[in-house]
Formats: C-alpha cells, sequence, structure tokens
C-alpha cells in the first residue's frame, strides 16, 4: 500500500470517510443539478432526434398554405416558384363526428390521400390495414390514438358529418403523419384523442364530397436548399389570393411542429436555470465544510508546512477533497439523469405522436453536467483552501486562541430585552458568524424559491383555466360554420333544444403589420355587450371592447412590439383582402394564443359586409347536452362544435397524472436541499462546538437543554430563510415565467398562498429531519475528554 | 490503607459527616484488542466540607475516580453513594440531575463560552440551579468584580479561570471537583486561583476534591491522597497546614 497512494491522499480519503455525512449531503445536491440538466438535454436532444428521424423519412412540408377552392393547373405556376422543390396539394376540411356512446360531438380533419396512398409530402405512416381505395369513397385511414381511444379496429365505422351529410367512414387503416404529432383539435388545450382525429380519404371521395373537382384547397412545399421561405410565402400568397387563401406560413407557425419546438424551449429552460441553483448551493456548502475543517486541521496544517509542503500542495488538498465530495454526486447525477431523461421521453409518447420516440443521450449534457458540477466545487474550494496554504506555519501549529466575540449592534440594539443564556449563545454565534449563517439562510431560501419556482406552475395553470374557462370564453360550445355565414344561421342555433343563449361571432385571419415586424393571428369580432366572449384588461378586470380601433392580446402586443397609440396595418387574409389601417386602442389579457380583437360593427363596416357571421358562442342547459348535440350534428355547414366542459374534462384528466409526479419530484429535490443544508450547518455546529457543549453537559444540562443551543441556531435560521425563500421564489417564478413563455403559451406568475406554505412546509419537515438526525449525536458528546483536552 | 471493610447498607452516612463514599471501584477501559485497568478497587469517604487533594503520577487513576465521583463514568465495579444514595444505578438522566443540583466542576482548561460574558457564563449555570448566589455575588468572591463583562478572549488564563470558579460554585454545590485547575497557569496566578478555591470552601462550605499532580498543592488541604497504578497508596491528614498564599512550586 505504502508508495502507492500518498500519506497525503490517504489522509484525503480518511477525512471523506469521516465527512461522509456531509459529503453525501453536497453529492445528494449536485445529483440532482446534474440529473436535472442531463435530463433536460437528454429529452432534447431525443425530441430533436424523434423528430427529425419523423419528419425526414415521411417529407414533412416546409410551407403550408390553403384556399377555398384553388384550381388544379395552379399547383404547376406553384411548382415553378423559385426556391420551391416538391409540391403537393390536397383537399383539408374540418368536419364533426358523431360517436356512438359520447354524449358531445368530436371533431375530424380530413385530409385526402393520392391514389398510391403516398403524398409527395407530409407521407402518411400506415401501422396497419392498407390505403382508402379511390372507387369507395367511405374508406378511410385513421389516426391511432384517435382509434386506440375508442377501441376501434379495423373494419369499425365512425360517422361523420361531411357537408352536412351523415356518412359512416369504414377504418380500413391506421396511420399517423408527421404533420399531426402533436394532435391538437380546433379549440383544445391539450391533445384530446378520444375527441380529435385525422382521417385520410381518397382524393377523389374529398373532391366529390366537397364539390372540389379538379381542384385543391391545401397546398404545402418543400424547400431546395438555401432557399428563402419567407419568399417562397410571398409568392404563394400572390398566386393563391384569387382564390381565398389564408396566407401562407412556415414550418414554424405549423401548430404541431410549433408545439414540439415549445417543449424543446422550455426544457432548454429548464436546463439553464434550475441546475445553477443547485451547483450555488453545493459551491456554498463546500466552502462552510472546508472553512471549518481547516480551522480544525490548524495544527496539521502548520504541521505539514513545517514539514516541507508547499502552498500549492496545501491548496490542492483540499481542493481535491471538495472534488472528492462531489465526483461521487455527478456519477449519481449521470444515471438518475439517464432514468429521469427515459422517463420524460416516456411521458412525451402520450403528447407526441411519434412513430418510435427514439431515446438519445447528448454526451454534451455529460461534459456540461459535470463541467459545471466539478467547477462549482473548485469554486467553493477556493476561498478556503487559499486561507489554508498562507497558514504561517509556526503560528498555525499553536492553538488558536479563544473565538473573539463581542455585543455587536444586533445585541445592543436587544439590549432591553432579557434573554437565557443558551439564547444568547445562540445570538452571538450567529452574528459572530454572519457569512456562515448567511449560507445556511441562504440555502434553505434556496431550497424553498425552486419549490415556490416551481409549484406554482400548478397555481399558473389553475389561473390560466379560470381566465379562458370562467372569465374570457364563458360561453359552454363554440361552433364553427365551414364558411361565413348569414346571420340567419344564429338564430337557427339559437332555436335548437338546450341553447339558453347565443352570441355570434366573426372572426377572420390577418396579418398585423407593425413596421418591420408582422405577424399572422386571428381577429375577433365580438360583440360590445356581449357575455359570452369577453376582454380582461392587464389587471384581469373586465374591459368593453373599444368601440373602434383594435384591441391587441398582450403576447401579440410584444410579438410586434406594439403599445396603445400606435398605429398598424391588418392585411385581411379573406374575401376582398382589403388592408386596413388601425390604432392600437387596448391591450387585454388572453390566456392563451395572441389574437386581436375588434367591435363586429366596426369590422364588418371595414370589410364591407353586414350579418356575417363565421361562428356561435352558446350557454346550453347542461341537462339537455345529448339533445343538443344531437340536434347540431344535423345541421349542416358546421366545421367544429366544442365543448367546453369536454376540454374542462380532458385538460384535467391529462394534467391530474402529470400532477402529481411533477409534485412529488419537486417536493423530494427541494426537501433534499433544504435538509441537506441544515444536516451541515448541524454538522459543522457540533465539530465546533462539541467541547463548548460537552462542558455545559457536565456542568448539568441536560442532553435536550445542549441541543436547544444547537437546534435553536438552526431553527432561527430557518426562520429567517423562510420569508427570503419565498421572495426568491417569487423571483425564480418571475424568470420561469418569462423563458417558458412561448408562442403558444403566456405564464401568469400567479403563486397562491397554499404555494407559499406547501413550499415552507417542505422546507420545515425537511430541516426537522436533518436537525433531528444530528441531534442524536449530542448523546455520544464525550464528557471526559473536555476536561482534559485544550481545544 | 485499601483495607475492605464489610459495608454496611449505607456507608456515606450523613451523621457522621460523610458526603460522598466509594466502595471497591475498579474501571478497566476495554478497547477491544487491549484491556487497560484504571482502578483497582479504592474505597474512600469524602467528608462534608472537607478540602482534599488527590496527588498521582499521570495515569495513576486519578482522573478516572474523579470522573466517577463526579458523576460523569460509571465504574465497572464497585458503588458511589452520594448522601446514602447510589449514583451507580442512576440513569444517564439521574447523573446529569446529580451534576446540575450538586456538583461544581473546574476544567484544567477553564472550558468559558466564548460568546458569553463572565457575568453570563456564570448566569449559565445560576439559570438552571434551585437556589444560585447572583452571578455578581459569585464573582465577587473570586475578585473579579471588575470584571463582570468581559468575554473570556478579554481576560488573562488566571482570570478565565477564576470565572470558572466562580461558574462552579454559584449554584452552591454540594461538591466542588478540581480537575488540574492550575495545570495551564504559572504559579503566581495558579495560587490566586487556589486562594479563590480555599476563599469559596471556607465560605460556602464546599467539599472540594482537587486532582493534581503538584505536590505543592497538598499543604493546604485538610487531608490528602495518594494514587498509584489504580489504588489509593496513601492517606495523609494534613490540616490545612498552609494559606494558598504561602505555597510554592
Amino acid at each position: 500500500m505504502v508508495g502507492w497512494i500518498s500519506a497525503l491522499d490517504r489522509k484525503l480519503l480518511r477525512d471523506l470517510l469521516h465527512m461522509r455525512g456531509q459529503g453525501l449531503a453536497v453529492g445528494a445536491i449536485v445529483a440532482c443539478g446534474v440529473a436535472i440538466m442531463v435530463m433536460a438535454l437528454g429529452a432534447i436532444s431525443s425530441l430533436e432526434l424523434s423528430r427529425d428521424t419523423y419528419y425526414d423519412r415521411f417529407r414533412f412540408a416546409d410551407v403550408f398554405s390553403n384556399a377555398k377552392r384553388a384550381p388544379e393547373r395552379l399547383a404547376n405556376e406553384i411548382a415553378e416558384i423559385d426556391g420551391v422543390r416538391t409540391i403537393e396539394t390536397r383537399i383539408s376540411r374540418l368536419v364533426t363526428l358523431d360517436i356512438e356512446g359520447m354524449r358531445e360531438p368530436a371533431n375530424a380533419q380530413l385530409v385526402s390521400v393520392p391514389e398510391n396512398g403516398k403524398p409527395r409530402l407530409n407521407g402518411v405512416l400506415l401501422y396497419s390495414g392498407r390505403f382508402p381505395d379511390p372507387s369507395r369513397p367511405d374508406e378511410a385511414v385513421v389516426s391511432k390514438a384517435f382509434v386506440d381511444a375508442h377501441g376501434f379496429t379495423l373494419g369499425s365505422h365512425v360517422r361523420a358529418i361531411i357537408n352536412g351529410r351523415a356518412r359512416d367512414l369504414e377504418i380500413v387503416g391506421v396511420g399517423d403523419s408527421p404533420e399531426h404529432v402533436y394532435m391538437l383539435g380546433p379549440s383544445g388545450l391539450l391533445p384530446d384523442e378520444k375527441r380529435f382525429a385525422i382521417f385520410w380519404l381518397s382524393r377523389r371521395a374529398l373532391e366529390a364530397a366537397f364539390d372540389l373537382d379538379g381542384a385543391f384547397n391545401s397546398v404545402s412545399v418543400s424547400l431546395s436548399p438555401g432557399a428563402n421561405s419567407q419568399r417562397v410565402i410571398d409568392s404563394l400568397d400572390k398566386l393563391l389570393e384569387p382564390y381565398g387563401t389564408g396566407g401562407a406560413y412556415g414550418a414554424e407557425d405549423q401548430l404541431s411542429n410549433a408545439f414540439i419546438e415549445s417543449e424543446m424551449q422550455q426544457l432548454a429552460s429548464i436546463a439553464a436555470i434550475i441546475p445553477p441553483i443547485f451547483l450555488i448551493v453545493s459551491a456554498m456548502l463546500i466552502n462552510a465544510i472546508l472553512a471549518r475543517l481547516i480551522a480544525t486541521e490548524r495544527q496539521q496544517i502548520g504541521l505539514l508546512k513545517a514539514f516541507g509542503y508547499d502552498e500549492w500542495e496545501i491548496a490542492w488538498h483540499y481542493v481535491k477533497m471538495a472534488l472528492g465530495m462531489v465526483i461521487g454526486g455527478i456519477l449519481v447525477g449521470f444515471v438518475l439523469g439517464v432514468a429521469l431523461a427515459r422517463l420524460m421521453t416516456n411521458l412525451y409518447t402520450d403528447s407526441f405522436r411519434f412513430p418510435d420516440m427514439i431515446f438519445r443521450l447528448d454526451p454534451s449534457a455529460f461534459v456540461i453536467g459535470g463541467g459545471a458540477a466539478t467547477l462549482a466545487a473548485i469554486f467553493g474550494a477556493v476561498g478556503s483552501a487559499r486561507s489554508a496554504a498562507k497558514l504561517a506555519p509556526a503560528e498555525a501549529m499553536s492553538a488558536a486562541p479563544p473565538t473573539v466575540y463581542g455585543k455587536g449592534p444586533v445585541q445592543r440594539a436587544f439590549a432591553h430585552i432579557h434573554f437565557d443564556e443558551p439564547t444568547r449563545m445562540i445570538l452571538r454565534h450567529v452574528t459572530r458568524w454572519p457569512v456562515r449563517a448567511g449560507v445556511t439562510v441562504i440555502g434553505v431560501a434556496a431550497a424553498q424559491a425552486l419549490l415556490v419556482g416551481t409549484l406554482f406552475a400548478f397555481d399558473s395553470i389553475d389561473e390560466m383555466m379560470e381566465q379562458h374557462f370562467h372569465r374570457t370564453d364563458a360561453y359552454d360550445v363554440a361552433i364553427n360554420f365551414v364558411e361565413p355565414t348569414n346571420i340567419g344561421a344564429v338564430r337557427e342555433i339559437e332555436r335548437m333544444p338546450g341553447v339558453l343563449s347565443v352570441q355570434p361571432n366573426r372572426d377572420i385571419s390577418i396579418r398585423v403589420r407593425h413596421g418591420q415586424l408582422d405577424e399572422r393571428v386571428r381577429l375577433v369580432g365580438v360583440e360590445p355587450d356581449g357575455r359570452l366572449r369577453r376582454l380582461l384588461d392587464d389587471q384581469d378586470k373586465f374591459l368593453g371592447v373599444p368601440d373602434r380601433g383594435l384591441a391587441v392580446s398582450s403576447q401579440l402586443a410584444g410579438m410586434i412590439n406594439v403599445g396603445r397609440g400606435d398605429r398598424v396595418s391588418l392585411e385581411v387574409l379573406e374575401g376582398e383582402r382589403p388592408t386596413l389601417d388601425v390604432s392600437v386602442t387596448t391591450i387585454v389579457n388572453e390566456a392563451m394564443g395572441w389574437p386581436a380583437f375588434m367591435d363586429v360593427d366596426s369590422l364588418e363596416r371595414a370589410l364591407g359586409e353586414s350579418n356575417v357571421v363565421s361562428g356561435v358562442y352558446a350557454m346550453i342547459d347542461p341537462d339537455r347536452e345529448a339533445v343538443f348535440s344531437a340536434a347540431v350534428l344535423e345541421r349542416p355547414g358546421i366545421a367544429s362544435v366544442s365543448l367546453q366542459r369536454a376540454s374542462i374534462e380532458s385538460f384535467n384528466d391529462s394534467m391530474e397524472e402529470n400532477i402529481n409526479i411533477m409534485m412529488t419530484i419537486y417536493a423530494l429535490i427541494g426537501g433534499a436541499i433544504a435538509a441537506a443544508v441544515v444536516y451541515n450547518a448541524a454538522r459543522i455546529g457540533l465539530t465546533e462546538r462539541g467541547r463548548e457543549l460537552a462542558s455545559l453537559r457536565v456542568l448539568g444540562f441536560s442532553e435536550g437543554e445542549v441541543s436547544y443551543i444547537l437546534i435553536g441556531e438552526l431553527a432561527l435560521l430557518v426562520f429567517l430563510a423562510l420569508p427570503l425563500g419565498g421572495a426568491m421564489g417569487m423571483g425564480l417564478a418571475y424568470l420561469v415565467a418569462i423563458s417558458m413563455a412561448t408562442e403558444l403559451f403566456r405564464v401568469p406568475i400567479t403563486v397562491a398562498p397554499s404555494t407559499h406554505g406547501l413550499a415552507a412546509s417542505i422546507v420545515i419537515v425537511s430541516s426537522i429531519a436533518a436537525a433531528l438526525f444530528v441531534r442524536q449525536r449530542v448523546k455520544s458528546l464525550d464528557l471526559i475528554a473536555v476536561l482534559k483536552t485544550r481545544e | 490503607m485499601n483495607v475492605l471493610t464489610p459495608a454496611p447498607a449505607s456507608y456515606a452516612d450523613t451523621d457522621t459527616g460523610v458526603l460522598l463514599s466509594a466502595r471497591g471501584l475498579t474501571k478497566v477501559y476495554d478497547t477491544g484488542e487491549v484491556k487497560v485497568q484504571a482502578l483497582r478497587g479504592v474505597d474512600l469517604d469524602v467528608r462534608r466540607g472537607e478540602l482534599l487533594v488527590m496527588l498521582g503520577a499521570s495515569g495513576s487513576g486519578k482522573s478516572t475516580l474523579l470522573n466517577i465521583l463526579g458523576g460523569l463514568d460509571r465504574p465497572t465495579e464497585g458503588d458511589v453513594q452520594f448522601e446514602g444514595k447510589s449514583l451507580t444505578r442512576r440513569s444517564d438522566a439521574g447523573l446529569t440531575r446529580y451534576r446540575r443540583n450538586h456538583v461544581g466542576f473546574i476544567f484544567q482548561f477553564y472550558n468559558l463560552v466564548p460568546s458569553l460574558t463572565a457575568r453570563e457564563n456564570v448566569a449559565l449555570v445560576t439559570e438552571i440551579a434551585r437556589d444560585p448566589i447572583p452571578p455578581e455575588e459569585a464573582l465577587a468572591m473570586v475578585g473579579l468584580s471588575a470584571r463582570l463583562d468581559h468575554f473570556p478572549a478579554e481576560l488573562s488564563g488566571g482570570e478565565q479561570q477564576r470565572v470558572a470558579v466562580a461558574r462552579a460554585i454559584a449554584k452552591r454545590p454540594a461538591l466542588l471537583f478540581c480537575d488540574e485547575p492550575t495545570g495551564a497557569l504559572d504559579s503566581k496566578t495558579g495560587i490566586q486561583v487556589l486562594e479563590a478555591l480555599d476563599h469559596v470552601n471556607s465560605e460556602l462550605g464546599a467539599t472540594t476534591v482537587v486532582i493534581t499532580h503538584n505536590f505543592g498543592i497538598s499543604e493546604m488541604s485538610d487531608r490528602t491522597i495518594r494514587l498509584s497504578d489504580g489504588r489509593i497508596v496513601d492517606v495523609e491528614e494534613v490540616g490545612r497546614a498552609k494559606k494558598p498564599a504561602d505555597l510554592s512550586w
């Protein structure tokens, strides 16, 4: 053994073994930080690879557009556009489904497939069965999630209301497409496999059904390498303009793709924000542990220097000790991170419909995670290592003089209060070592902040739900017509059984432009006194629809950088396609999406139309929902029907299991930090004051009284940490909300009092557990040694 | 000299002035590989109010004996009785109560709490005692009235040890155990501390046991016993031959 490992390294290993409790606490925190980083980066690379593989194999398009009815010959002209490589035209329509056993209608997107079943773009992956026979108009390939959710098999029939006529479609194949990895229905918040499906029918069948012989209403193109997608979008818009296009858009605006992107963005934010908190806390703990260790080993350090070890060797010795504490944590973090990344990718198979969720670990995750943790350890060690290296040998070998205490300003401030002596010891100790007390306070506060900054997400979701379902979109059902219709249709709906009240809406696709910035959005015309679709101001108070000008959602305002009073131009992407010049009169809060609003009469005037609606919001008698559904399915011209009740139920169903899993993970992680910080502080306190506490035991203090001095100090620090942690948690919540907000979601910063309470309870319970663990050691204080030994 | 006599039911007889009584004490430290016999059958009666010095070289067993008499440790065999009641059968909590209510300790290295002033170090004990002397009075008895609000780091070694004496006597202990109280001090400050001990012993009547390897100190005692190799080898009635001020070493 001798010679194989140096004596100093052997001391290192023994010291580490001796301090294993503290080493484990530091390691646990490092492991959490590294694991979260490996998890997030691993999930990103898995999503990326799964997406790219799928897109590549099934030819996901680069630019998408639509029209009311465009002649097929236009396809040649589109193919001529500079930068277009491949083009595929098709017919695509949203219809309602009437499913046996379901009270409310479901929706399906009908999409045409060519005769060979192989579109040049946006291919269909066939899991089983076959593509529809062009001579049989009622055969369909149906998206797998929907088939599975309803327990359908090949040969099952589903009733669809196509152009006002009920048709029984036969499932002849089960498939999926890269266009619908995230399968969101017309007004859903989350994918709802029971209520939304893609049906691929033969082109011939859809041409006949929608009277689109020799025409198409949907087109996608892929680009040649290096092509300018904006230029292709502009050319497409120009070509399709006469045929009623809603405007072309790139893959980044394609709904399913945007959701995948947004998920990856959020994971990247997690990787950037959360692990640093763990690493900073671990660096602080290492700093505190080493500072104490070096004080204890003062005489040994003097001895080593007297023997001729140089400053660098001494400093390196303590840096190695810090590395020794984190190395295990890094390795455990790797293993845990891989497991979590797997768990995460498995969870994704529920919401993202990849044919194969490919799991790939990003090697850089290990390099970044391991490297950051190593740096944190060095950073935490460097101060103490330096002071150890600088100790003068003669001074170091003599016993340390008694610590100088004084009555600081804090004590003088409380001079009139009579404290018992143990309490006085606590107060003096805290104020004598303010940095160390600060480390404990900040460490515990970080745990609390982390809990608040993660658990608040559930409050945000509640808030979003509340705002969306009960305040802005307070209707029970939203009905969209296939195309803009005369107001008479609203009256028809109003007379349907179960309908209590209605509110028409006019909803058009526009491009809003402000300076260099533009965005394609929905412009919703709202009735000023309507009670079913309302607007909220930035204080979330109800707001009347401005009688002139434009109300812009706060997300949109941010995207195109407008404020109240700015003028914007609106290119209407439907009908006559007029361009309007309006001023922004109001900024409104919307929980989801980034629409703009106008008074419905002003909108009609601007469009030069009257009494035209694109949909209806309605309140219905909940007891007569089924009768209403049956009636609405009978009526032709309806593209989609969405019931809020069904959306809420499906939303809650999908959230519930995730919430429980995530809550548990957050609670464990936050609790682990708090416990590790408190445990360390207690261990350091016990090492440092063991002699003092043992002397008190000799003088007749009971174990409980002595523990009070040790644990009372920690309780005081935890007590101080809670409000600080709450405030830091609000800051973290803000940071998380800002960085999580994507174009698809705004994350409201709402922290419920119960969330603060839950976070504080987790911190307190973990702290108590850690303190009790250390209290066990008070029993083993050596009462006899203190009589004889000098510290 | 270490003659075993048949033990009466209660040999720590309050009537005859015996406060603390030990019979047949042995102590073996078993470290697994080696067994060290620290005490080999000690019988001792400590009389009420006396100043007893225990002399012995290091390893003679005097500290082990003091630890057992002071309720910090238990003998391997034998029994100790305080005011006629056995200490050796007490629980840990019982021993804590014994120390808390009846015993004062003075350590070689003072063991003051550095974060508390002289007055507060004494108050630390008076706050948990049943009938204490006010800290100011206790410190006055050891001549430290002028240093009440100084922290240990601001006091000399002799002053720190006198604070320790004040802290030990402030609870009016029946017994005062001093383990090498002058061991860390020069002779001049050591004598100041011994004067303080002598003063409180006669003033408060606290039975005082001083262990030391310093022969000089034995001359201020009522009685001096010598330990060697875990046995009492000599008992001498000194009768306070000298005042502390007249001692020298």
